[in-house]
């Protein structure tokens, strides 16, 4: 897996999660109504900038970026050509700039500094009868699912491979929902043995507003 | 919500991603085309959790997307994704497995492959590129009939998926179906 984070840590680590976040917000609406090209590639050789200064880890993070080429690039043909060049040019830099701006939010900040950031935002949970701790419960959980089904698909492909000689395929799928269902299930049972519940509690800790 | 309900929505979400992580799958009813089964994952999320809770599971996916794990097809992930051009594409998955759902829901008599395959094309193809159609619009400021004729590049492959939807859905032991989709007292 590709991770995102950056583990060096830089000036922009130290920026606060919900300030960067509140950064690209404001700097994706300011950008859309700009449609002079240069005024953009300014924008995004600035952004270089940024990235040269968190060091080398960072730049070569901008590879990330291959995937998305030939898209852009079918894209800026396709306008340039039944359009304007100029067009063309500012919608390809725009992307560019939004995407590698995002992308530096994403390479600064943990996970957890960005579930707190939601925590505020998450809260009126309660208010539709619903345990504000369950965001968070599933994103782990989602974490911690994902790599016990990759290792439970292996296992299966390897069997699959030795009986047929052949690459997966779909008829594998059925059988391995099943049993990721059944697992789920389970997890379910553990956490309500665990005294587990999606509805708030209701006994309130000392100082706690009812 | 039950426990039960919110461990499978978790499930589900990592079930996308798992999919969309692993290597390419043979698909024997196209000639063995490989594809990637991300989008799979999420018409089963549909069919098989129904409208609310596959609703639940594709927001809970992109929101551990947004977080920064890089869990869309090819590794990518992080905020990054949200201002591309194909970002509609993505966010049209909830009101995409929403509808999924619903028509599944909808046709109880059919055999449940047939079904499956049909709410697939519906909601998991129709309503997924009018959204990431709108998207490329917005995005790149292409004109609509030309983002419509780019994105119809991608259809073939989607509609191999939306009939293996319902191929692993006939394939289900009907027992997971159903405690998929019967809410639990």
């Amino acid at each position: 897996m590709i991770a995102g984070y950056l583990a060096c840590p830089t000036w922009l680590h130290r920026v606060p999660a919900g300030l960067k976040l509140g950064a690209i917000t404001v700097l994706s609406l300011l950008v859309l109504p700009v449609m002079d090209w240069r005024v953009l590639a300014a924008g995004l050789v600035l952004v270089l900038v940024i990235y040269a200064s968190l060091g080398r880890e960072a730049l070569r993070r901008l590879a990330l970026l291959k995937p998305l080429m030939p898209l852009l690039l079918a894209i800026a043909l396709l306008q340039g050509w039944l359009e304007a060049w100029p067009a063309a040019a500012a919608s390809i830099t725009r992307i560019l700039l939004m995407v590698l701006v995002a992308s530096l939010v994403t390479f600064t900040t943990t996970m957890q500094s960005m579930i707190d950031v939601l925590a505020p935002v998450l809260a009126p949970l309660r208010r539709l009868g619903l345990n504000p701790r369950m965001p968070a419960l599933a994103i782990a959980l989602v974490l911690r699912f994902v790599p016990v089904l990759l290792s439970a698909w292996q296992q299966r492909e390897e069997a699959w491979r030795a009986r047929t000689g052949r690459r997966a395929s779909i008829r594998l799928i059925p059988s391995f929902i099943a049993e990721a269902l059944r697992m789920a299930d389970q997890v379910a049972e553990a956490l309500d043995a665990r005294g587990f519940n999606t509805r708030p509690s209701v006994h309130h800790l000392p100082g706690d507003k009812p | 919500m039950t426990t039960r309900e919110f461990v499978r929505v978790a499930l589900f979400a990592a079930i996308i991603a798992a999919l969309g992580l692993l290597p390419k799958i043979d698909l024997p009813i196209a000639a063995g085309v490989p594809v990637t089964a991300q989008t799979l994952g999420v018409m089963l999320a549909g069919v098989l959790l129904g409208p609310r809770s596959g609703a639940a599971a594709v927001v809970l996916f992109i929101a551990v997307v947004a977080l920064g794990a890089p869990l869309l097809a090819g590794g990518r992930g992080g905020l990054g994704v949200f201002f591309g051009p194909t970002v509609g594409f993505l966010l049209g998955w909830v009101p995409g497995v929403i509808v999924t759902g619903l028509i599944f829901r909808a046709f109880p008599k059919l055999p449940a492959g047939i079904s499956a395959a049909a709410a697939s094309i519906l909601g998991g193809i129709g309503v997924v590129y009018a959204c990431g159609i709108a998207g490329l619009v917005l995005t790149t400021g292409m004109p609509l009939a030309k983002a419509a004729l780019a994105s119809l590049t991608f259809l073939p492959g989607d509609l191999l998926k939306a009939i293996a939807t319902g191929v692993v859905v006939a394939a289900m032991p009907a027992s997971a179906r159903m405690r998929a989709s019967v809410p639990q007292p």
